[in-house]
């Protein structure tokens, strides 16, 4: 696997995506061993007193306490799981349906590749937050429910990509010597199309990790997250409701600050990964400010004397 | 006896607004067993599409309006698309133009070369694929080790000399040479041509050589079909071709080509451009920029006639 090779020698040189990726990693240390790190069970019953009840941060509970009187800290550690098992399982499939209906899409052409386009566009005009709302109230909340509409609406701007991409790689020799020694249409996608694209599939993942993150932060934030689980977007939902007018910020606050850590880190990571992958968004040169010195400081581009034509 | 004999092949191309450019018209050889004949002619004559027909490997936008194309009594064309896979590669076989497109670039070169030994089954299971493969990097003159590296990590020489070993994957009759010396430097050209030359005669192939260099032709080739605008203009053994060409294009081709008794002699050229496909003249493709032609040349398209046994050309000046 040359391409990983070289693609993990040049993400190594990339402080934004090195950042990105233990930003990732952090979360995901947590997420696994959130029994050890968290210092209390939400599940567990505990006995509360009224002056328990949306405690501020003290030495036992380092973030405070929630409306039940139970710590936000473990909560919030516990939280990462869902969100991550959200992320990680929903942006796989969308990335298997997305890349399928990509190379299909991409390769044949013709009416099945125009009925799949039109599919992704149609659905792709769609805005995708009412259109989840609306599946997951016909069919009740849960967490392998949300998972499966996010990853069931989110793979039109994979396909889109794979598409465009498989498009110009078709073209290329190789593949018309590939059907001359023989092999037919699912051969030459599988074995000569998809690992030219795979690269680009990763970096797409990268980035819609975050985008299904956050999608289950904002079902959850509307009240249409699995009851049963307390994830980032439930404790907002908490917070938002019961917390905010008692000014219990320290409820209302790691939450987000959770999801936007680890959305940050996801989109830097999938960013620097893209760019490496995809030579079209690196920008040309004259673009790049450390090389437009003359037009920053104001000087004057030589040849252009002051006083001008005599 | 020919092994593989073309009749009257036209291919067109279809554009987008639906008129059909006509990039091959009525183009007929016969390749003897053993023989190697040489396809000749400039940048964008219809060579490389006349050969993509024979195989029926042509672009999507691209139709066979008509031809045959005998081999051992069957008419490729009229085969299903997989009859014709049973023939392609295991009987006649292309080396592609530009060895580096032609390779996968993120698959090692063994595993593409062992692909085509699978696919047919020429070797069954991965050893014996894998010992096919080293056999055929050795017959190319290169080691059984290459076959792990990538093709960036080839030369261009290299490249061509594996893009060899896959067309004879599957023991082919026919080797079809889409400009095999194109983009190397004239050393690797030498050997490629020693290499082709080696192979036509321990494998016993027919070859046909796509190329615009006559000197290579003159080397290699027993036969030259010289094509203009998609036509044959003239088809002959290549001594008649370079002893006495009759066409016109064929003359100053000739005369473009430097003179090795004769070094200091100025070389001609042919003025003008070849025609493009969506305007071709309405006589002679060649009409326009020839030196000896009249009247009728721009009206009328002169037939392909045999003026002596064997050698063909098509020129109204020209009396059979």
């Amino acid at each position: 696997m040359e391409q990983f090779k070289h693609i993990w020698r040049t993400f190594r040189h990339r402080p934004m995506g090195m950042l990105g990726g233990l930003m990732l990693f952090s979360v995901v240390f947590v997420a696994i061993f959130a029994p050890w790190l968290a210092p209390y069970d939400p599940k567990e019953r505990i006995d509360v007193e009224p002056g328990d009840l949306l405690a501020p941060p003290d030495s036992e509970h380092l973030l405070g306490r929630d409306d039940a009187g139970k710590d936000v800290l473990s909560q919030l550690i516990y939280g990462a799981r869902v969100s991550l098992t959200v992320g990680f399982v929903a942006s796989l499939m969308s990335m298997f349906i997305g890349t399928s209906v990509g190379l299909v899409a991409g390769y044949f052409g013709g009416r099945i590749g125009n009925a799949l386009m039109r599919l992704v566009d149609f659905l792709l005009v769609i805005p995708d937050l009412p259109l989840m709302l609306v599946f997951i109230t016909m069919w009740g909340r849960g967490l392998w429910k949300i998972i499966l509409v996010i990853g069931l609406l989110g793979w039109t701007s994979t396909a889109r990509l794979v598409r465009s991409q498989v498009l110009s790689i078709k073209e290329r020799q190789f593949i018309l010597r590939a059907r001359a020694i023989g092999a037919g249409g699912l051969r030459i996608i599988a074995r000569h199309i998809f690992p030219q694209v795979l690269p680009l599939i990763l970096a797409d993942a990268v980035l819609s990790i975050s985008g299904a993150i956050i999608a289950e932060s904002s079902l959850s934030f509307l009240g249409l997250g699995d009851p049963m689980l307390v994830s980032w977007g439930m404790m907002l939902n908490f917070a938002f409701e019961r917390a905010i007018s008692r000014r219990a910020w320290w409820f209302l606050l790691p939450p987000g600050f959770a999801i936007v850590w680890v959305s940050v880190g996801l989109i830097m990571m999938g960013n620097t990964l893209e760019e490496i992958v995809n030579p079209r968004l690196k920008t040309h040169h004259l673009f790049d400010p450390r090389h437009m010195v003359a037009l920053i400081a104001g000087v004057r581009p030589e040849g252009q004397a002051e006083g001008g034509v005599e | 006896m020919a092994i593989l004999e073309v009749r009257n092949l036209s291919v067109n191309y279809l554009t987008d607004n639906g008129t059909a450019l006509h990039a091959v018209e009525g183009v007929g050889f016969s390749l003897e067993q053993g023989s190697s004949l040489g396809l000749v002619g400039e940048s964008g004559c219809g060579k490389t599409t006349a050969m993509l027909g024979v195989l029926r490997l042509l672009p999507a936008e691209g139709r066979i309006v008509s031809g045959e194309v005998w081999y051992e009594g069957m008419d490729l064309l009229r085969l299903s698309e997989r009859g014709m896979g049973e023939y392609r590669w295991t009987k006649m076989a292309i080396v592609f133009q530009g060895a580096m497109n032609a390779l996968n670039p993120v698959r090692r070169v063994g595993d593409q070369i062992a692909e085509a030994i699978m696919l047919h089954g020429v070797a069954t299971g991965k050893k014996a694929a894998s010992k096919r493969v080293g056999e055929l990097l050795e017959m190319v003159g290169m080691t059984a080790e290459m076959a792990g590296r990538y093709p960036h990590q080839y030369s261009g020489g290299m490249r061509q000399r594996a893009m060899i070993a896959m067309a004879l994957a599957c023991s082919p009759d026919i080797l079809i040479a889409d400009e095999p010396t194109t983009a190397l430097d004239v050393m690797i050209q030498a050997q490629i041509l020693d290499l082709l030359q080696h192979l036509q005669k321990e494998l016993e192939l027919s070859v046909i050589l796509v190329t615009h260099d006559l000197g290579v032709v003159a080397e290699i080739c027993d036969d030259v079909l010289v094509m203009y605008g998609g036509k044959t203009a003239e088809y002959a053994g290549v001594d008649v071709i370079y002893n006495d060409p009759l066409h016109p294009y064929t003359q100053r081709l000739m005369q473009a080509f430097p003179d090795i008794d004769n070094p200091t002699s100025s070389l001609a050229s042919i003025p003008g451009y070849p025609p493009p496909l969506d305007a071709l003249p309405a006589g002679c493709r060649f009409e326009p920029r020839c030196h000896c032609k009249s009247g009728i040349c721009a009206v009328e398209s002169p037939p392909l006639v045999a003026v002596k046994p064997g050698h063909y050309v098509a020129c109204h000046e020209v009396k059979g």
